[in-house]
């Protein structure tokens, strides 16, 4: 297949050339989506170990609808952001709609159940065999809560990226509530599906390729602190 | 308060609070505009000549009316003329200014199963279309092109959508991802012509159908109303269409070529 090798010869000469369109765009991708993954890290992990060590009526309920939020569409989130976000909307008034924060706004809202559910789940695994040591030891649901959080730290990791990972490569929200608005809004999948649909298939694959790369660029660094911080734990 | 909060926030992660220039404006337009090249070619111009950063969001002509009638733009440049005399008939704009023009194509590949290369009549071509179950590619999305199309089938006396599914296939998408379906299944679509010069994947594609009056396919230009929409920015969205109308605005539109070969002409009167 000619494509193939016709992409990879693009996206390496993109990325020889650094060329200054790529880099503007591949750097407002990272910078939506981290500051997307950050605050739902914030709201997600707390919401997920309070979900997995209180115990109250309607939990079941609440960690089911978190489950099945973890499949929202995001056309669908993108339109409901949109909604609100319009000039005729109930948030209209911030004027945020084709702005970079819109973006956010929208992945945050993608990601956070992910985060939340996957925390819930390896908090709770982790509780049942602390429970009865912490009861014994009088300690503080505070204290268990940071000791909990502390102890699957590495495991919250794998939690992050899997968040990243679907912030990074949606498009479907992005791209209303964005709007694909170039040097402004424009990020790496809202410009593989402009170049699609101009029919430069090869370079919208060569772009996909370096999306790839950059995924795989963050979870090796990733990888990196945590084989790092692991060394120095059990120097 | 909690507005400046907001974009504090936001804006802070981002560090990009100066991303929206006082004098910029956002157009709500078609995507054959955008996909053929021409705000990369005039935009840098009107940036240069008036100061103003030109943010286009490009969808199908019935999105781009719908999200400016939410209010969501300053300036609306479509092609269905129908909707966008409505459009001014409800008061969402004062006046429609007439900009540039082009022409609608029928594209189909090599084999051309319908036997219609050549052919100059539209209304002929799609009767034969259907009278061989060609397979045929529509937008589907209620755009400008979408509406051409279905009064084009209309004048054949033909009623396509009932045979949808079977060999008329409607993507619900884009003009350049239902060039792509076309291509794909090796049946024909209608699309503007400056789109196709432009495309990237025209695989054995061809035009088979051109010059029929019907075809005609004209672009309007309008500032959306402040007395609809008070967020409106009337004064740099007039200078906008004011330069899009300025002989130096028509000259650049006619200049803009690929291959040789012009993709709109100016209009404006």
């Amino acid at each position: 297949m000619n494509i193939y090798l016709d992409s990879l010869t693009t996206a390496l000469q993109l990325i020889i050339t650094a060329d200054a369109v790529l880099l503007e765009i591949i750097s407002l991708s990272l910078r939506v989506s981290l500051s997307a993954l950050a605050l739902s890290c914030i709201f997600g992990i707390t919401l997920g170990t309070m979900l997995a060590i209180r115990s109250f009526r309607g939990r079941g309920v609440i960690i089911s609808i978190v489950n099945a939020m973890m499949g929202l569409p995001p056309v669908v989130v993108g339109l409901i952001v949109y909604l609100h976000l319009s000039r005729s909307g109930p948030l209209g008034w911030m004027g945020l709609l084709y702005t970079p924060s819109a973006m956010i706004i929208a992945q945050i809202i993608l990601i956070t159940p992910i985060i939340i559910a996957l925390t819930c789940q390896m908090i709770e695994d982790l509780h049942e065999d602390y429970r009865d040591l912490f009861a014994s030891l009088s300690v503080s649901r505070l204290s268990a809560i940071k000791a909990y959080i502390i102890d699957a730290r590495y495991s919250l990791l794998t939690v992050i990226l899997a968040g990243f990972g679907r912030a990074i490569s949606e498009v479907g929200a992005v791209i209303i509530v964005g709007g694909n608005i170039d040097h402004l809004t424009r990020v790496m999948t809202t410009t593989i599906a402009l170049e699609t649909s101009k029919g430069e298939l090869a370079l919208a694959l060569a772009l996909g390729a370096i999306l790839l790369a950059m995924a795989m660029a963050v979870n090796l660094a990733a990888t990196w602190l945590k084989h790092l911080a692991k060394r120095r734990a059990y120097a | 308060m909690l507005r400046l909060f907001v974009h504090y926030v936001l804006a802070g992660i981002m560090m990009t609070g100066a991303a929206m220039a006082d004098s910029s404006i956002i157009v709500q337009s078609t995507t054959s505009t955008k996909n053929s090249g021409l705000y990369d070619y005039i935009l840098p111009m009107v940036k240069a000549d008036t100061g103003i950063t030109v943010n286009v969001v490009a969808v199908g002509t019935g999105a781009a009316i719908r999200n400016a009638m939410n209010c969501d733009g300053d300036v609306l440049l479509v092609h269905s003329r129908k909707r966008e005399d409505q459009f001014v008939a409800d008061g969402y704009a004062k006046q429609r200014f007439d900009v540039m023009y082009n022409d609608f194509v029928i594209v189909g590949p090599a084999s051309d199963p319908a036997n219609i290369k050549g052919k100059q009549n539209a209304a002929e071509a799609l009767t034969a279309i259907a009278n061989t179950q060609s397979l045929f590619a529509s937008r589907g999305d209620d755009s400008g092109t979408h509406s051409k199309e279905k009064s084009l089938w209309a004048a054949a006396g033909i009623d396509q959508a009932a045979a949808s599914g079977q060999w008329y296939r409607e993507t619900g998408s884009g003009m350049g991802a239902t060039i792509n379906a076309a291509v794909g299944m090796g049946g024909y679509t209608l699309t503007d012509r400056a789109t196709w010069i432009n495309f990237g994947n025209k695989a054995d594609f061809d035009i088979v159908v051109e010059g029929d009056e019907r075809l005609f396919n004209p672009y309007g230009v309008m500032l959306i109303s402040s007395e609809k929409c008070p967020n409106v920015k009337a004064a740099e969205g007039q200078a906008f269409i004011d330069w899009l109308i300025s002989d130096k605005g028509q000259a650049a539109i006619a200049s803009y070529q690929i291959a040789g070969k012009p993709l709109f002409f100016p209009s404006a009167k």
